[in-house]
């Protein structure tokens, strides 16, 4: 017997199931600029977009594409782009203005080793803190990680309804494996699907403040054209988006742009758990290495030890309220990245004493295996 | 003529929000801002229909103080957030507003690639040889041996010519104006804006605080006569010698020309794009009708 989940189960790499994701969260816009392991993301929109009468554009590089992804968002249509590495470090100049003029855009970061050129194309997770300050100021942002191909999808249409309900840039980070991982995944139909689109203002255009507070902490979005002229700038800017240099205004706008994300806190931050309820030790892992880290658990419970898995999906705001009983739960909990310990650093903040954190960090460019994963688990 | 400048200060300035501007007494910046607002109200074009972006600059406040669609950007980049604008919504009449270092220095790149892409888009260039907003430091077109706050020996490179290169990397239309021939400027903005096609007005203007004081320039009204002297129609300068033309440069129109617009053939595109999608669908429902026969 077939079941119709079976029937529907199609084939996809994970980067086409980030555009997958994205055309059904409502993205319209894309602009981009070629580099691996990124490339399929644009490759596979220039063909999709214009079928559903949305524009596709590749721009001289990734600053003009992050300029022309915000410029399209203003005029109201769903934008994202999609880099690696060297790219994303283009990208944080206009990033910063999309979050301080309130802008919402997804950008899809698929991470490979750096620094610089760095390891084209090996993976890495190595960008993880760039993603929440790799632009300049105090600023909100909202950075969710991808492990799997139905996760590309999934969490693809949660950053775009994020940043639109919140109006705040937000990063999806993938990686070079799950990137180009083929997986059999079954898409849910497009009515399954929650979409949320910004606020329009309701109120006649003589009346509308652009920036102006209310109690979601988030002000109505009006597109370019729509009959509400007003001023966007990348200066600190009053209730009317004129620029301000008063303290009491600048402190004011500051404030407001952090306690959005704050009071959304409960609904962005995710994670998964596998065989948590009982856990003694605890892997703490994210994006691709987080599958390895679910195959090393089952092992170890195969050998009787009690193991679990944490898998982050948010990284930033960081699921602090998520994460915390887990840690206080375990004797022990282990962290994998293929980097220095960027997310173990964020990890041992929380937990602050509580449990003991063992790091595993892997730079060589290939991905952490599940046996690497299981020696600590069944030696700690 | 008093009448009209009613009509813009009433209908056009953010007069009660956004004054006084940032701008020195006697800054070209104002004529140029004139000029563009007179041009768009004599084209009759919707305020909620027209996008103004600028980068930064002191060129880059322009859009502050008038009552369009207003999008201040980031330093060099005006010309990528017009094309994202541009794309999404076609109808609207995006113009952007630059200085020289905004637009061939920082933002040289993306100047050069908006003109080889002709968007259906407007490119003011106000041209004062120098980085006024911070202090008078060389730009692209300060001319050799001047002296800025970073050249203080004298400038040892060459400058840009900023019509010139627009022309070169394809602009459809391209002028030069002077902010001393106000009227001629406003007819060449007209023009741009009615151009469909990527469209550059490059304006020479005065900054007799940072740039003309250092180099013994004058003042406002020295420079902005100065213009006066050294300008020299398009038409006239074919029929004089270099020598003639030494110390002058040309005003008006010098290139204007036809060729697709990416923003029209992108509509093309999506016509293809849809009917070869329905074609595939057809496909497979025909092979997936064969199946069960």
């Amino acid at each position: 017997m077939v079941t119709s989940d079976q029937q529907k189960r199609i084939l996809l790499q994970g980067n086409e199931a980030v555009v997958a994701g994205a055309l059904a969260a409502g993205c319209r816009f894309f602009a981009g600029y070629p580099i691996t392991p990124a490339s399929e993301i644009s490759e596979l929109l220039s063909v999709k977009l214009p079928e559903l009468g949305g524009t596709f554009i590749q721009m001289e590089d990734e600053i003009a594409s992050m300029g022309a992804v915000i410029g399209a968002s203003l005029a109201g249509t769903k934008s994202m782009t999609a880099t690696s590495g060297p790219g994303f470090s283009l990208i944080q100049e206009n990033l910063g203005y999309a979050c301080v003029t309130e802008v919402p855009c997804v950008i899809v970061n698929v991470m490979r080793g750096g620094p610089s050129t760095g390891l084209p194309t090996s993976p890495s997770q190595g960008d993880v803190q760039m993603a929440r300050w790799g632009t300049h100021g105090d600023h909100p942002i909202i950075v969710l990680a991808v492990s799997s191909v139905s996760d590309c999808f999934s969490v693809t249409v949660k950053a775009f309804n994020l940043s639109e309900k919140y109006r705040v840039p937000v990063i999806v980070l993938s990686d070079e494996v799950v990137a180009h991982t083929r997986e059999a995944v079954a898409l849910p139909d497009a009515d399954q699907i929650r979409v949320i689109d910004r606020i329009a203002p309701d109120v006649p255009p003589e009346w509308y403040k652009p920036y102006a507070d209310n109690n979601r902490g988030v002000p109505d979005m009006a597109a370019f054209g729509d009959g509400y002229r007003h001023h966007v700038t990348g200066l600190i800017h009053d209730d009317h988006g004129y620029p301000t240099q008063d303290g009491k205004e600048v402190e004011k706008f500051i404030q407001r742009i952090h306690r959005k994300v704050s009071k959304g806190f409960q609904e962005i931050q995710v994670i998964k758990t596998h065989d948590m309820e009982d856990a003694e030790i605890c892997v703490i892992a994210y994006g691709s290495v987080a599958r390895s880290a679910l195959r090393a658990v089952r092992d170890a419970r195969n050998q009787g030890v009690k193991a679990g898995l944490i898998q982050l999906v948010t990284l930033f705001p960081f699921p602090r309220k998520s994460v915390d009983s887990y840690l206080r739960q375990c004797r022990v909990a282990i962290v994998p990245e293929m980097n220095m310990g960027q997310m173990s650093r964020e990890i041992s903040r929380v937990n602050q004493g509580g449990c003991r954190i063992v790091k595993h960090n892997k730079i060589d460019g290939h991905l952490i295996s599940p046996e690497e994963i299981l020696k600590h688990l069944i030696t700690v | 003529m008093l009448e009209r400048a009613e009509i813009i200060r009433q209908e056009y300035l953010r007069h009660d929000k956004k004054f006084p501007h940032v701008w020195c007494p006697g800054c070209g910046n104002g004529i140029v801002m004139g000029a563009l607002l007179r041009a768009v109200h004599s084209l009759e074009i919707d305020k909620d229909e027209v996008v103004l972006a600028s980068g930064v600059g002191c060129s880059g406040r322009m859009p502050t103080y008038v009552d369009f669609n207003t999008l201040h950007t980031t330093h060099g980049r005006a010309l990528t957030f017009a094309t994202g604008v541009k794309l999404a919504k076609p109808e609207l009449t995006v113009i952007t507003v630059m200085g020289d270092g905004d637009a061939t220095a920082i933002g040289g790149n993306h100047f050069i690639h908006a003109a080889r892409r002709n968007l259906d888009l407007t490119a003011i260039i106000i041209n004062n040889s120098t980085y006024g907003m911070t202090g008078g430091q060389y730009s692209p077109t300060t001319p050799f041996g001047s002296i800025s706050t970073t050249s203080v020996y004298g400038h040892v490179e060459h400058a840009f010519s900023i019509a010139e290169l627009a022309v070169t990397a394809g602009g459809s239309f391209v002028a030069r104006g002077t902010v001393y021939h106000a009227s001629h400027l406003e007819q060449m903005i007209k023009k741009a804006i009615q151009k469909r096609g990527f469209s550059v007005v490059e304006v020479i203007s005065n900054c007799h605080v940072q740039h003309g004081r250092r180099n013994k320039l004058g003042g406002a009204v020295e420079m902005i006569n100065s213009y006066k002297e050294n300008a020299v129609t398009v038409g006239k300068a074919e029929k004089m010698s270099p020598e003639e033309l030494e110390g002058k440069f040309t005003i008006g129109v010098l290139a204007d020309v036809e060729k697709p617009i990416s923003t029209q053939e992108y509509q093309r595109v999506i016509v293809e794009a849809r009917r070869n999608a329905e074609k595939i669908a057809k496909e497979k429902e025909k092979n997936r009708v064969k199946r069960y026969e």
